[in-house]
């Protein structure tokens, strides 16, 4: 099966690598899904879930990670996340993004609310 | 003991605690080094494909854009100086600062307005020292700079690029003046014109500029990509962020070198007390010696007068 080579990196370190047959990723005109083949492309990242669907040497799976904004790219099978910060869903700590959402809640801070919520969507996708 | 011995013992006795703090300094510097370099390494998949990405709308689009436009007169231009929060670190700061001077002093030969950003306490103090205009600086983070350090640092960047020369805080150009990490043993200085971009006719010239710090493979042709959802956006939000992540990686490589810095001058400070330590020995040993003898002296001198007077009594 064909199969497409993804990188999710976040500014200071990588994320993920690894081969994938599909990634959906919310852009800012809509979801994206990405297969091998797809016509190159560079799109606008808004912040949620990216979901990658590995075969290949990565194993049959699935992938979620937090991305707060960000970019997608793809050329020659090669997927690039791009993203200031990214996390997998297993590195993410369920109860502190809830108290974090908790907490920005009550201060009004919407950015900090929605950094939050994007770590809780993409827990509950994965499961 | 003799005074002069004394004197001698103490001195030494004072460098070898001095050489005990620089030996453990050197070791923290030689420490850090590492932990930082691997920190360059991890920021260079990011700035790579951000690169990348650039490169591709740049040229796959033909879009115009405040931030790859060069404006026609440029009249004011935007230096930011990486420096350190601490000395101790032999010429590194004062390299950045000769360097930042130097690119100053061209800018103004053009005729162009410099307005000064500065990272690091110590390029604050000598500006303010020497009374210059600072436009804005940043302090307490130049040993270990996070990512969200460097969107702080670019954020009133890109807002002075964005506004007209004609405003109060508009800037055409952005400089930026750092120390690069070569080797262990070599940093330079370095100042680039990050600002407006330089985006050549060919792929590999222009690939070639945008690459700067980062350094990739030969050229590549790079494909028609599909913009979603259209090119002058996607240009819009991948800008900043490229200004963000050459500011990170900018950053990244000057606190490198300051503890490459740091390391080397501590070092020589370490063997310096060394050498002092060895001169003080000799020359406590030749004191002790001269005691020694004087001492002996008398004690003949007296044992002789004694024996003289005794021979005189006896007679």
């Amino acid at each position: 099966m064909a199969e497409l080579h993804v990188e999710l990196v976040a500014a200071d370190r990588k994320v993920w690598s690894g081969e994938a047959s599909l990634v959906v990723a919310r852009t800012s005109s809509g979801d994206i899904g990405v297969m091998p083949g797809h016509q190159p492309l560079l799109g606008v990242l808004e912040s949620g879930p990216v979901t990658i669907r590995t075969t290949g040497e990565s194993g049959d799976g699935t992938v979620v990670a937090a991305v707060h904004g960000g970019f997608i790219s793809f050329a020659d099978n090669q997927l690039s996340l791009l993203a200031e910060i990214a996390e997998l869903t297993d590195e993410i700590d369920v109860q502190r993004a809830e108290r974090a959402l908790e907490r920005a809640k009550s201060q009004a801070d919407a950015y900090a609310e929605k950094r939050a919520d994007v770590r809780l969507r993409a827990v509950t996708a994965v499961r | 003991m003799g005074a002069q011995l004394r004197v001698y013992k103490r001195r030494i006795k004072s460098v070898t605690a001095t050489k005990k703090i620089t030996r453990a300094m050197e070791m923290i510097a030689a420490s850090r080094i590492v932990k930082a370099q691997r920190r360059v390494a991890a920021s260079e998949p990011y700035a790579t494909e951000l690169t990348r990405a650039v490169t591709a709308v740049a040229q796959g689009s033909g879009v115009q854009h405040w931030l790859t436009t060069e404006v026609e007169r440029p009249t004011r231009a935007a230096v930011l100086l990486i420096t350190s929060d601490r000395g101790l670190a032999g010429g590194y700061n004062s390299n950045a600062i000769k360097a930042a001077d130097q690119l100053t002093n061209r800018l103004i030969g053009e005729g162009k307005e410099v307005v000064n950003y500065i990272v690091g306490s110590k390029g604050v103090a000598y500006y303010r020292f020497r009374e210059r205009a600072v436009k804005q600086s940043w302090t307490g983070f130049t040993d270990e700079p996070s990512y969200a350090d460097a969107k702080a640092v670019a954020a009133p960047l890109i807002e002075a690029i964005k506004a007209d020369t004609g405003a109060k805080d508009g800037v055409d150009e952005l400089h930026i003046v750092y120390t690069e990490f070569v080797s262990m043993m070599t940093q330079t200085p370095v100042d680039n014109r990050m600002l407006p971009l330089t985006f050549t006719k060919t792929a590999a010239e222009s690939a070639e500029v945008i690459e700067g710090a980062i350094k990739r493979g030969g050229p590549e042709i790079l494909p028609l990509y599909d913009f979603e959802p259209s090119a002058e956006d996607v240009l819009d939000a991948l800008l900043p962020r490229y200004v963000e992540s050459r500011i990170y990686n900018a950053l990244l490589q000057a606190a490198a070198s300051k503890h490459a810095a740091t390391r080397r001058a501590m070092k020589s400070a370490t063997d310096n007390a060394e050498d002092l330590i060895k001169s003080l020995t000799r020359l406590a040993n030749a004191a002790r010696q001269a005691d020694i003898t004087q001492e002996i002296s008398e004690i003949v001198g007296g044992a002789s007068a004694l024996a003289d007077a005794n021979a005189g009594s006896d007679r």
